[in-house]
């Protein structure tokens, strides 16, 4: 360029700049498209989804969200013509294929087990694992380091090692297909993420800033939440979202562990396919929709999470 | 205020012994400061007084009542850190108000805004109550840690190198200003430090902490003048005592057992030699402004005094040394209490 500028053996050259944003955003990219394609093929009619060669510009249609929220019955066109104006869009939409609504779909119902599984298990994960990373960060737990390694050991075999005998158990429990076992079932498995994580955000803490508080006349529990707490924020707020994650996309324990009044999303949407053909735009919108909330809850703590990725290491 | 004792004190961390046989006392509004190096136990006393260590033996009385086994919101002190001192989640307002909300206290809103201002003016913050204590400069925020000790009355004030992280001009500063506030108030105050003019120019008594011990406790004149052994001789006077061994130089007259002479500036005589005879040589002169360093070789010994800036002398010079009643020390390192004529 026409100013030649010093170069900082730290500071990346403009070049190497160049290069890793290239890449960055050639991910992105790629990393986009499924999410992409989900996206539009929810807004396109059921031939226009199956078409070959894919169709990428099409008529936007609603289909699939009606199709994803109700449940239809196939009828004679006559029957359907001699039926009253429609009173909706989706009843038109619906009348188009030959079919009438029958009623809702179990989508919103296993959407809210979702929300209430979710939440319920990360905040339970992240309000047991804070009071124990502070144990351990603070007290001489004997076998501390032992311990914290079993904590860490009911991570490293798959979920579905255990699946049998956790589906026996609830069983005999009477916990099988109840949202109480799920966010039991979640919370013991991110309790484990939490403990480690929130440690090393918690470590990092000065001591001096309890000891002040204690000098000034609090105990240790109101100093660890008037002082501790304001301060673990972000490792909080960062550990709470790989909670929620890890129970919102859970598959193998809620495939087995539940099948009706507790079912998740994530093992509803698959069975919308078999109902009627292969409806793909009803599972793609039941997929969009799904997305939100964690999308949401990101973007609401992204500040958080940037730093609580780094694990504490670039505070400040 | 209140007196403040300890009673053969003693606290171990696993193998290390941090206190040994600690007997202390800290009369009411008196200003105590702890001297020692790194190691030395000197903020494991304040952490025993404060009550976030327990003693292994001995007792800890605060106004004559036993606070041993006391915990720390129970035992009406204040600290404040060497550093992290204040909560980094709050404004000034918030930090100095901090210790008023507490449980022990429950303090009513108005009380507790005039104690707050009121601190915040003796302190010289008043300017800077609803920042955040993460926006202030080092000095500001060791300021306010100190306020948030004033703004209560404790039985005493306990403070751990609280001006070691600033830097030397401020230093001198909040030198004055702690000892003003402190007479001020009439507080009772134990202060640590590794930083010998601190504990010169602050101190109504010094206690000289060795090794979990402590060595010799008096007035900083006396710590001075009338160490009880080497290590104490060292703790003060800059540069450094002289420690030489007996019979280096010219030493008619020193105590029977010297064998030790322990050599500040004023215990020297330094003339450029006349007649060819020398007892060294001038190896090397810091310019300090002000003064100057003068290093003296003696042989294989070396010698570091202070001259006066306009001193006639140059590097090569020899010079005649004579000692001008010098601390004389035992073959123990033990103060031999006379001097030299």
């Amino acid at each position: 360029m026409s100013l030649t500028t010093a170069h900082s053996v730290i500071e990346p050259t403009r070049t190497s700049k160049r290069i890793a944003g290239a890449i960055v955003v050639a991910y992105a990219l790629i990393s986009m498209v499924p999410l992409f394609w989900i996206f539009a093929t929810s807004f396109k009619t059921p031939p226009d989804s199956i078409s070959y060669p894919p169709k990428v510009i099409f008529q936007p249609s609603l289909e699939g969200y009606c199709n994803l929220f109700t449940t239809r019955t196939r009828q004679t066109r006559e029957y359907v013509d001699a039926l009253g104006p429609a009173t909706t869009l989706c009843d038109e939409i619906t009348r188009r294929r030959n079919m009438v609504i029958a009623g809702p779909s179990n989508y919103w119902p296993r959407f809210i087990n979702s929300l209430v599984i979710a939440f319920g298990s990360t905040f339970l994960a992240v309000s047991l694992g804070t009071l124990a990373a502070y144990g351990f960060s603070r007290f001489k737990v004997p076998l501390a380091d032992d311990l914290l390694f079993f904590i860490l050991s009911t991570r490293m075999m798959p979920p579905i090692a255990v699946a049998i005998p956790i589906y026996l158990m609830y069983r005999e429990l009477g916990l099988s297909d109840s949202a109480l076992g799920m966010i039991l079932l979640y919370t013991a498995v991110n309790v484990s993420l939490a403990v480690w994580l929130l440690k090393g955000f918690i470590d990092e803490i000065p001591r001096e800033y309890e000891e002040a508080a204690m000098i000034d006349g609090y105990t240790r529990l109101r100093a660890f939440w008037k002082v501790v707490l304001p301060q673990a924020t972000t490792g909080i707020a960062a550990t709470a979202i790989f909670c929620l994650i890890f129970a919102w996309n859970e598959y193998a324990f809620a495939v087995i562990l539940t099948s009706g009044s507790a079912q998740t999303s994530p093992p509803f949407i698959p069975t919308i396919i078999g109902e009627g053909g292969l409806d793909w735009p009803a599972v793609a919108s039941g997929t969009t929709i799904f997305l939100v909330p964690i999308l949401v809850f990101t973007i609401l703590l992204r500040k958080q999470l940037l730093r609580g990725i780094t694990f504490g290491a670039v505070r400040k | 205020m209140a007196e403040v004792m300890l009673r053969g004190v003693a606290k171990s961390f696993g193998q290390t012994r941090a206190i040994e046989g600690l007997d202390l006392t800290i009369a009411d509004g008196e200003f105590v400061v702890l001297l020692g190096p790194t190691g030395a136990g000197k903020t494991t006393t304040l952490r025993l007084v404060a009550g976030l260590e327990r003693p292994d033996a001995g007792r800890v009385l605060i106004g004559g009542e036993d606070v041993t086994l006391a915990p720390p919101s129970a035992r009406d002190v204040t600290f404040v850190f060497q550093q992290y001192s204040l909560y980094p989640h709050l404004s000034v307002y918030e930090n100095l108000a901090f210790p008023l909300r507490s449980p022990a206290r429950r303090m009513g809103k108005d009380e507790i805004k005039r104690r707050v201002e009121a601190t915040a003016k003796l302190v010289r913050i008043d300017h800077k109550l609803e920042s955040r204590a993460t926006r202030l400069s080092g000095g500001e925020m060791q300021r306010v840690a100190i306020g948030r000790a004033l703004v209560r009355q404790p039985a005493i004030y306990l403070m751990d190198e609280p001006l070691s992280s600033l830097d030397a001009k401020l230093r001198a500063e909040m030198r004055l200003e702690l000892k003003r506030i402190q007479q001020e108030l009439g507080a009772t105050l134990l202060y640590v430090t590794h930083d010998q003019i601190e504990a010169m120019t602050m101190a109504d008594r010094i206690g000289i902490l060795k090794d979990g011990e402590l060595i010799q406790i008096g007035t900083p004149r006396k710590i001075y003048t009338e160490p009880r052994n080497t290590h104490v001789a060292t703790r003060l006077g800059q540069p450094a005592i002289n420690l030489l061994p007996q019979g280096l130089l010219p030493d008619a007259g020193l105590p029977a057992g010297t064998k030790t002479v322990g050599a500040r500036t004023e215990h020297l005589r330094i003339e450029k030699s006349a007649n060819g005879q020398a007892d060294g040589v001038v190896d090397w002169i810091e310019h300090l402004g002000d003064q100057n360093h003068l290093h003296v070789k003696l042989g294989d010994r070396k010698l570091i005094t202070l001259s006066p800036p306009d001193t006639p002398l140059a590097p090569g010079d020899k010079v005649m040394i004579r000692y001008n009643n010098p601390l004389c020390f035992d073959a123990d390192g033990n103060w031999l209490g006379g001097r030299a004529q």
